[in-house]
């Protein structure tokens, strides 16, 4: 014991040694590194703050959507966001899925009606217009992304279909690893609705080109999006207040599940799998245990 | 291994057909009656665990390309595809690519218990080497999975990937063209990846026969080190003791797996990865998926970029030459405090490799990155050769038996085991 407790601590020294040597070599040379496209200082401009963690009804094992939110949320997008931004994965059929804003067949196919879809050629060769069915992917105000940026000051509004998974921020040690146990999977969602909320005045010595606006929580602050929402534009009718924070969270909560139509089926089905995987490893481990006991007791006989 | 001769099929038919082929004897021989060391621990249940996993992606693999387009215009929709409209192919696909990741979980646990209990020494090279050409086939595949779906993050990081080999003095550049197929990472790019993503996992599925076959010449190690001497004493057979033991590390195992597929499926990828590719936009940070970042921090600690793909490659070369490099006659690290001291400092360096991977290549993290490189060397070219010459091992049991059992190996025949010859060397 006393000879591993004095080998360990050469051990540790020898380590200590290698290291020190190293870094004398090192100190010679300090050349940029490897030349990576990954940029170094991007990140003084991105001293972000971090978006304040919300609680969703879809968080953890058992989380569901609330339909109500999803519901209202599809309105906000509707009305606002999908003046400049596409949803181009996503069908008015999948509306009335349930586990996703579960309206009727008979209200998805009046809304895709309310649409005017571009379809053809026709026998004559022609391209035409004609109401949607619920089967249309939703169409998108611009024609190409050219158009798009022409019409926005030359910024594009990336699309809606999986924009939930495609921002987050960074959690940094240990929180990521707390994460696994907390199974924290909001960031996008947090990031976005406080994206929504992050409009500020824009502060003493920045100056933002034409067709930029200030946004605390957007990466290097400048982006090209104009506010979208303000207090009272979007009419809602079930009593949820019609504030910029509502909406936000509301179109926030259906991008996430625009994101991953399946997410409800998701969990639901996982809860399932590891009830019976528990149990299953349960019942192995006392098999195990009856098996091995034969050796054991041989090997006491 | 004992001849399959114990091994006679109950029905008529089958022992016309043993007679012809004897593979069910083969099988029996191999996962029935083999004799396994009476004391693995659960360290040892990764190989079973990793068979498992192979299957897993193969079986997955095959569904997911059942609906997948491997066209650049097309393929990151395809996956959106597969998420939305297929039956269950939310569940294939994040089980495909959560099992990527549990894949090089168990894998590196597999090393490690490898390199913790001296399972690379005599006469288990072979056995090992074949290990390290799986690793080798295992990063390839991956890598080259991950750049199907066509996100930001498979786009930059095949072509920072592939753009190495431009570091190969004169022919560098004419390497990267053929390997991409043209001037830059495009269609044929992706196409030729798809190709060979499907073919090497089969390749892997050949080199782990040999794994097994070279495992099931020369005997498993276990954790004392010490060779089988008394098959009786030593060893239960593999059927049902360790077919029991692999079961519980099995379902242990699916639960983790299970938690990341069900509820944390997007959290060992990438966010950018929802975005699809853009040739003309560089992310902020390319960063590779998590199993390569140890690697990935070796490959930029280098301020050259041929000597960082040396780096890289030899990094993993180096495992190959483990059972030259570490001196010590004794195996198992159980009986080696110094050794295991340092494969100790060995993990945390690579775990803290793994972590520099992950932050951009400036200020103290490259200084840090430099550091633990030369410590990762160092471990295999100083440290193990000079330890095992002067280290003064603990005393080592006569056998397995008298290391495991209170009364030093007077146990009775285990499992009725029929006679068969000790295959294993003594
Ligand atoms: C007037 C057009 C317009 C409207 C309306 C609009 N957006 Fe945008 N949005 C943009 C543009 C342009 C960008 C790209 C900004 C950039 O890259 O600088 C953008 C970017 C975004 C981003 C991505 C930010 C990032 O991190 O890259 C999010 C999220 C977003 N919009 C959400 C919304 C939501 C939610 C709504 C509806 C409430 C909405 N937008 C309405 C034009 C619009
Ligand atoms: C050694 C086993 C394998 C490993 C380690 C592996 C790894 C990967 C990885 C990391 C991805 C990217 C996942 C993502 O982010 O979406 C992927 C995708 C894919 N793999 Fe594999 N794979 C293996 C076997 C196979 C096999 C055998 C097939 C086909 C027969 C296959 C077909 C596919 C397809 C079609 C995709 C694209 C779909 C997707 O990205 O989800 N894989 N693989």
């Amino acid at each position: 014991m006393d000879s591993m407790r004095k080998w360990g601590l050469g051990a540790a020294l020898a380590a200590v040694g290698v290291l020190s040597v190293a870094s004398i070599a090192f100190a010679q040379n300090e050349k940029p590194p490897a030349p990576q496209p990954a940029t170094a200082s991007q990140k003084a401009e991105e001293e972000n703050p971090e978006p304040p963690r919300q609680s969703w009804s879809f968080a953890g094992p058992l989380g569901v959507f609330d339909q109500g939110q999803l519901q209202r949320g599809y309105k906000v997008y509707r009305e606002v966001c999908s003046n400049c931004h596409s949803m181009q994965m996503l069908s008015f059929r999948n509306l009335a899925d349930p586990g996703g804003p579960h309206f009727s067949e008979a209200q998805v196919k009046a809304l895709a009606a309310s649409f005017q879809i571009k379809d053809g050629p026709n026998d004559a060769g022609e391209m035409f217009d004609r109401p949607g069915r619920p089967s249309d992917k939703f169409p998108w105000n611009f024609a190409n992304a050219q158009a798009a940026r022409a019409a926005l000051g030359g910024a594009l509004p990336p699309d809606m279909s999986v924009l939930a998974k495609a921002r987050t921020y960074e959690r940094g040690v240990p929180w990521f690893i707390f994460d696994i146990f907390t199974q924290y999977q909001e960031e996008g969602v947090d990031y976005i609705s406080a994206l929504l909320n992050g409009y500020t005045q824009t502060p003493a010595g920045v100056t933002l080109a034409p067709g930029q606006y200030y946004n605390v929580y957007f990466p290097g602050h400048k982006i090209g999006m104009p506010p979208p929402l303000s207090d009272g534009q979007v009419a809602y009718t079930d009593g949820a207040p019609a504030t910029v924070q509502q909406y936000s969270r509301d179109v926030s909560a259906f991008l996430m599940w625009a994101a991953e139509p399946k997410f409800e089926e998701r969990k639901a089905l996982g809860l399932r799998v590891m009830i019976f995987l528990v149990v299953f490893a349960v019942l192995l481990y006392f098999t195990k245990r009856r098996i091995w006991a034969r050796v054991h007791e041989d090997a006491h006989a | 291994m004992s001849s399959n001769a114990t091994y006679i099929p109950k029905s008529a038919l089958g022992r016309w057909f043993e007679s012809r082929l004897p593979v069910m004897g083969l099988i029996h021989s191999s996962f029935i009656d083999y004799p396994t060391p009476r004391n693995l621990n659960y360290w040892w249940t990764f190989g079973g665990i990793l068979s498992f996993m192979l299957g897993a992606q193969i079986l997955t693999g095959i569904v997911l390309a059942m609906h997948y387009t491997p066209e650049t215009s097309l393929a990151f929709g395809s996956i959106e595809h597969i998420m939305r409209d297929v039956n269950y192919g939310w569940l294939i696909r994040f089980l495909h690519s959560n099992g990527a990741s549990m894949f090089f979980i168990a894998v590196y646990i597999h090393i490690f218990r490898g390199m913790y209990y001296g399972s690379y020494k005599s006469p288990r090279e072979v056995l090992w080497i074949l290990g390290v050409i799986i690793l080798l086939l295992m990063m390839a595949t991956a890598f080259m999975g991950y750049v199907l779906p066509w996100g930001q993050m498979s786009f930059w990081g095949a072509k920072v990937i592939t753009s190495l080999f431009g570091a190969i003095p004169a022919i560098g550049q004419a390497i990267t063209t053929w390997l991409w197929g043209g001037y830059s990472v495009d269609d044929p790019t992706l196409n030729r990846f798809f190709s060979l993503h499907y073919l090497l996992p089969f390749m892997i599925a050949g080199v782990v026969v040999l794994h097994v076959w070279a495992l099931h010449v020369v005997g498993q190690n276990n954790p004392t080190g010490i060779e089988v001497k008394n098959i009786d004493k030593d060893t239960v057979r593999f059927t049902p003791y360790a077919t029991a033991k692999d079961a519980v590390g099995l379902a242990c195992f699916l639960i983790f797996y299970m938690w990341f597929v069900f509820y944390i499926p997007d959290f060992l990828g990438h966010a950018d990865n929802y975005v699809e590719a853009n040739p003309l936009q560089t992310p902020p940070h390319i960063v590779p998926e998590w199993y390569f970042l140890p690697f990935y921090a070796i490959l930029r600690a280098i301020p050259s970029k041929l000597l960082g793909v040396v780096a890289l490659f030899g990094s993993i070369a180096v495992l190959a030459f483990l059972p030259w490099l570490d001196t010590s006659l004794v195996r198992s690290g159980r009986f080696r405090p110094v050794f295991r001291v340092f494969f100790w400092v060995f993990v945390a360096v690579a775990v803290g490799l793994g972590y520099l991977g992950s932050k951009p290549p400036e200020g103290g993290y490259v200084i840090a990155a430099r550091l633990l490189t030369v410590y990762y060397f160092a471990h295999f070219f100083i440290i193990l050769p000079i330890v095992g010459w002067l280290e003064t091992p603990l005393p080592i049991p006569a056998s397995i038996a008298e290391a495991v059992l209170p009364q030093g190996g007077s146990a009775a025949t285990i499992g009725g085991r029929a006679a068969a010859e000790p295959s294993t060397k003594g």
